[in-house]
C-alpha cells in the first residue's frame, strides 16, 4: 500500500513537473521570439482545452461514464464568465482579479448546472446516460442562442425576443445578443492565467483521485453493486465526480471566452464535446498526464499541418483513425513491438484492456 | 387544417429520421457500437445521387440506385478497414474511430465538392396532392418519403424475422460467442448489417435532400444526431422502436417549430427525449436487461 502511494505521488509530481517545464519552455520561446503568432494565439485555447480534457477524464476515465455534452458546461461557464467580467468592468479595474472572479462565477454556475443535470443523468447508465448528456449539451446551445441580455443604469435586462426588446437606456450595453453570442468582450485571459488554472485543476483532480472519495468513485466505476454492498453511496460519489467535472469545465469556458472579443454558443456544440472526448480517449482513460499531452498535441496538430493546407483536416482524421487502430488492435500492436517501438503499458492502458 | 398539414410534414420528416435510425439501431444491436459516421454516409448518398443526375444526366431512379450502390460499398469498406480490426477493443476506442471516419468523410467531401452548398432538385416527379378544395396540400416528396419508410420498415422486419441471415443477425445480437459456436460467421453477419445500414443511409440521403434541398459536406451531421436520438428514444436495438422513435421525433420537431419557437425546436426534441428516458430508461420499446451479480 505504501509503495503504491509512493508511486502515485511520484506520478503526480511528474504531471505537475511536465506542466511547469512546458510553461517555462513556452515562456522562454516567447521571450526569444521563436514562436509563430498563430501558435501564440493558440496558447490560451490550449490551456482551456487541457482543463476541459482533465475534467472530462474525471467523468469518463475515473467515474467510467461517457459524457457527450461536456462543452455544454463550458458554454455555461463561458457566458456567465463574460457577463460577470463585463458587469464588473467599472467596479474592479484590476484585470487579473476580474478574470479570476469571472472564472469563479463561471465555475459556480456550471457547478449548479452540473448538479441539476446530474440528478436526471446519473439515474441512467451506459449509452443512455451518454445520449442524455448529448441532449443537455444541445439544449444549452439552443437556449443560449435565444437569450438577449444587457445592462444600463437601472440594472440587468433579459429578453428572449431581440436586442431591441431589452429597451436599454442610452449608455446601456448589450452583452448577449442571441445567435450573435456574447459581443464586445474585453480580452482578459492570458497564458499565465491559463497556466494557473491548469495547476489548480491538477491540484483538485489529482487530490480527489487519490483521496478516499476518489477510491470510492473508482469502486463505483468498477462495480456498482459491489460498491453499494460495502456501504458506498453510489449516487453521492457519482454526483461528486460529475459536479467537479462540470465546475472545472465552467472555469475553462470563462477562460476561453475571455480570450476573444466575441463568442457564439455554436462554438460549444456537440463537435467540441467530441473533440474533448477524443483528447481523453487518446490520452488514455483515467490517465491525467495523457489528457494534457493529447489536448496539447491535437490542438497544435492542425496548425502544424497547415503546410498541407487543404488536406490538413483529412490528414488529422487519418491520423486519428490510425492511432486508434495501432493502439487497440492486437496484431498491429505486436507488429510495432516487433520492429522495436516499445510502448509503456501504463496502468490506464491495462484498465482499458480490462473493459473489453 | 394547418395542424393536419404540420402533422403530415412531421410524419414525413420523421420517416427520414426513422430510415436513418434503422441504420444506427441495427448496427448497435449487432455490433454493439455507436456508428457516428452513419450521418456522413447520408451526405455521401446525397452527393452521389446529385452527381448521377446533374453530371451524368441519369434518370432519378437510376441515380438513387447508384447512390445506394456506392454507399453500400462504402459502408462495407469502412467496416472492414476501420471497425473490424477493433472487434475486441473497448467500446470507446471504436467510438473514437467512428468519429475519425466521420471527420474523414466530411473533409473528403469538402475537398471534392467544396463547402459551397449545392441546390438539390427533388428527384420525385409527382405533383402535389390537393385535398379539401386545396386547403391541404401534400407534396409528392412527402408522400413518397412516407411510403418509402413504410416499405423499408416492413421489408427489414421481414428480413430480420423470416430469413436465414435475419436469424443469424438476431443470434449475433443475442450472444456473439454462442452464435459463432453454432456455425454463424459473425464477421459476415456484421458486414451484411453495415451494408444494409449504409444502403438505407443512401435512401435517407436522397429523401432528405429532396425535402430540404441544400447539400453540403455537413448535411448529414445534424440529421445523424437526431436519428441517433430517435433510435435511443424508441429503444436502441429495436426495429419497430426506431420507426416509432423517428416518427415521434419528426412530429415533435415540426409541431415545436410551428407552435412554440423555431429556434427552440431542437431543445424541445431533446427535452422530450430526456423525459422519456427518465420515465422509461431503456426507451419506448427497448428491452430491459437485468444486471446479474
Amino acid at each position: 500500500m505504501r509503495g503504491l502511494r509512493l508511486r502515485s505521488n511520484i506520478d503526480n509530481l511528474l504531471t505537475y513537473g511536465l506542466v511547469i517545464v512546458a510553461y517555462i519552455v513556452m515562456r522562454l520561446l516567447i521571450a526569444g521570439g521563436n514562436i509563430s503568432s498563430a501558435l501564440q494565439g493558440q496558447l490560451v485555447p490550449i490551456t482551456a482545452y487541457i482543463v476541459m480534457a482533465v475534467s472530462l477524464n474525471l467523468t469518463v476515465g475515473v467515474l467510467g461514464e461517457l459524457s457527450l455534452g461536456h462543452a455544454g458546461f463550458m458554454s455555461v461557464g463561458a457566458f456567465s464568465g463574460v457577463i460577470t467580467a463585463t458587469l464588473l468592468t467599472d467596479t474592479i479595474p484590476t484585470t487579473w482579479l476580474r478574470l479570476a472572479l469571472a472564472m469563479l462565477v463561471g465555475s459556480l454556475i456550471a457547478a449548479i448546472f452540473g448538479f441539476l443535470i446530474g440528478i436526471p443523468v446519473l439515474r441512467l447508465q451506459g449509452d443512455y446516460l451518454a445520449i442524455v448528456t448529448l441532449a443537455f449539451g444541445e439544449i444549452i446551445k439552443n437556449v443560449m442562442n435565444t437569450i438577449y441580455l444587457g445592462y444600463d443604469k437601472n440594472g440587468i435586462r433579459i429578453s428572449m425576443e431581440s436586442a431591441n426588446a431589452l429597451k436599454l437606456d442610452e449608455g446601456g450595453k448589450v452583452i448577449l445578443n442571441g445567435p450573435m453570442g456574447a459581443i464586445g468582450i474585453t480580452k482578459l485571459s492570458s497564458f499565465n492565467a491559463g497556466f494557473v488554472l491548469i495547476l489548480i485543476t491538477l491540484f483538485i483532480v489529482l487530490n480527489l483521485i487519490n483521496s478516499k472519495s476518489g477510491r470510492a468513485i473508482k469502486a463505483v466505476r468498477d462495480d456498482k453493486i459491489a460498491a453499494e454492498s460495502v456501504g458506498i453511496s453510489v449516487w453521492r460519489y457519482r454526483m461528486m465526480a460529475f459536479v467537479t467535472s462540470a465546475t472545472l469545465a465552467g472555469a475553462a469556458g470563462a477562460l476561453y471566452a475571455l480570450n476573444y472579443t466575441t463568442v457564439v454558443a455554436r462554438k460549444f456544440d456537440f463537435n467540441t464535446s467530441i473533440l474533448i472526448l477524443v483528447f481523453v480517449v487518446l490520452g488514455g482513460m483515467g490517465n491525467i498526464r495523457g489528457s494534457i499531452i493529447a489536448a496539447t498535441v491535437l490542438t497544435v496538430l492542425p496548425e502544424v499541418l497547415r503546410a498541407f493546407n487543404e488536406v490538413r483536416m483529412l490528414v488529422y482524421a487519418i491520423i486519428l483513425i490510425l492511432v486508434m487502430l495501432v493502439r487497440n488492435n492486437v496484431t498491429l500492436r505486436q507488429l510495432f513491438q516487433k520492429i522495436g517501438i516499445k510502448r509503456r503499458n501504463s496502468l490506464a492502458n491495462n484498465k482499458e484492456g480490462d473493459d473489453a | 387544417m394547418t395542424f393536419l398539414s404540420y402533422l403530415i410534414s412531421g410524419i414525413s420528416l420523421g420517416s427520414i429520421y426513422a430510415i436513418i435510425a434503422l441504420g444506427y439501431t441495427m448496427v448497435y444491436g449487432i455490433a454493439k457500437m455507436l456508428n457516428f459516421a452513419h450521418g456522413d454516409v447520408i451526405m455521401v448518398g446525397g452527393y452521389m445521387s446529385f452527381i448521377a443526375m446533374i453530371n451524368f444526366g441519369w434518370p432519378p431512379l437510376l441515380s438513387v440506385l447508384f447512390a445506394i450502390l456506392v454507399c453500400t460499398v462504402l459502408g462495407i469498406l469502412i467496416e472492414q478497414l476501420a471497425y473490424k480490426p477493433l472487434r475486441s477493443a473497448p467500446p470507446l476506442a471504436v467510438l473514437i474511430t467512428a468519429i475519425g471516419v466521420s471527420y474523414f468523410l466530411q473533409n473528403a467531401a469538402l475537398l471534392i465538392f467544396s463547402a459551397n452548398p449545392k441546390s438539390y432538385s427533388s428527384i420525385i416527379p409527382f405533383d402535389s396532392l390537393r385535398l379539401f378544395n386545396g386547403q391541404l396540400i401534400i407534396s409528392g416528396t412527402t408522400i413518397v418519403t412516407i411510403i418509402a419508410c413504410i416499405v423499408i420498415i416492413w421489408t427489414l422486419n421481414t428480413i430480420v424475422n423470416k430469413t436465414k441471415i435475419g436469424k443469424a443477425m438476431r443470434a449475433v445480437s443475442e450472444d456473439k460467442e454462442a452464435a459463432q459456436l453454432m456455425g454463424i460467421s459473425v464477421n459476415k453477419t456484421i458486414s451484411v448489417t453495415f451494408a444494409i445500414g449504409s444502403a438505407l443511409a443512401a435512401v435517407a440521403g436522397v429523401l432528405l435532400c429532396s425535402a430540404y434541398p441544400i447539400l453540403m459536406p455537413t448535411t448529414g451531421a445534424m440529421p445523424g444526431i437526431k436519428a441517433f436520438t430517435a433510435a435511443v428514444f424508441g429503444g436502441i436495438g429495436s426495429i419497430p422502436g426506431a420507426f416509432l422513435g423517428g416518427i415521434l421525433l419528426g412530429i415533435i420537431e415540426i409541431l415545436g417549430k410551428a407552435y412554440v419557437s423555431t429556434q427552440l425546436s431542437d431543445a424541445i426534441v431533446f427535452a422530450v427525449l430526456i423525459i422519456i428516458l427518465l420515465v422509461k430508461p431503456t426507451g419506448l420499446l427497448g428491452k430491459k436487461t437485468l444486471v446479474k451479480v
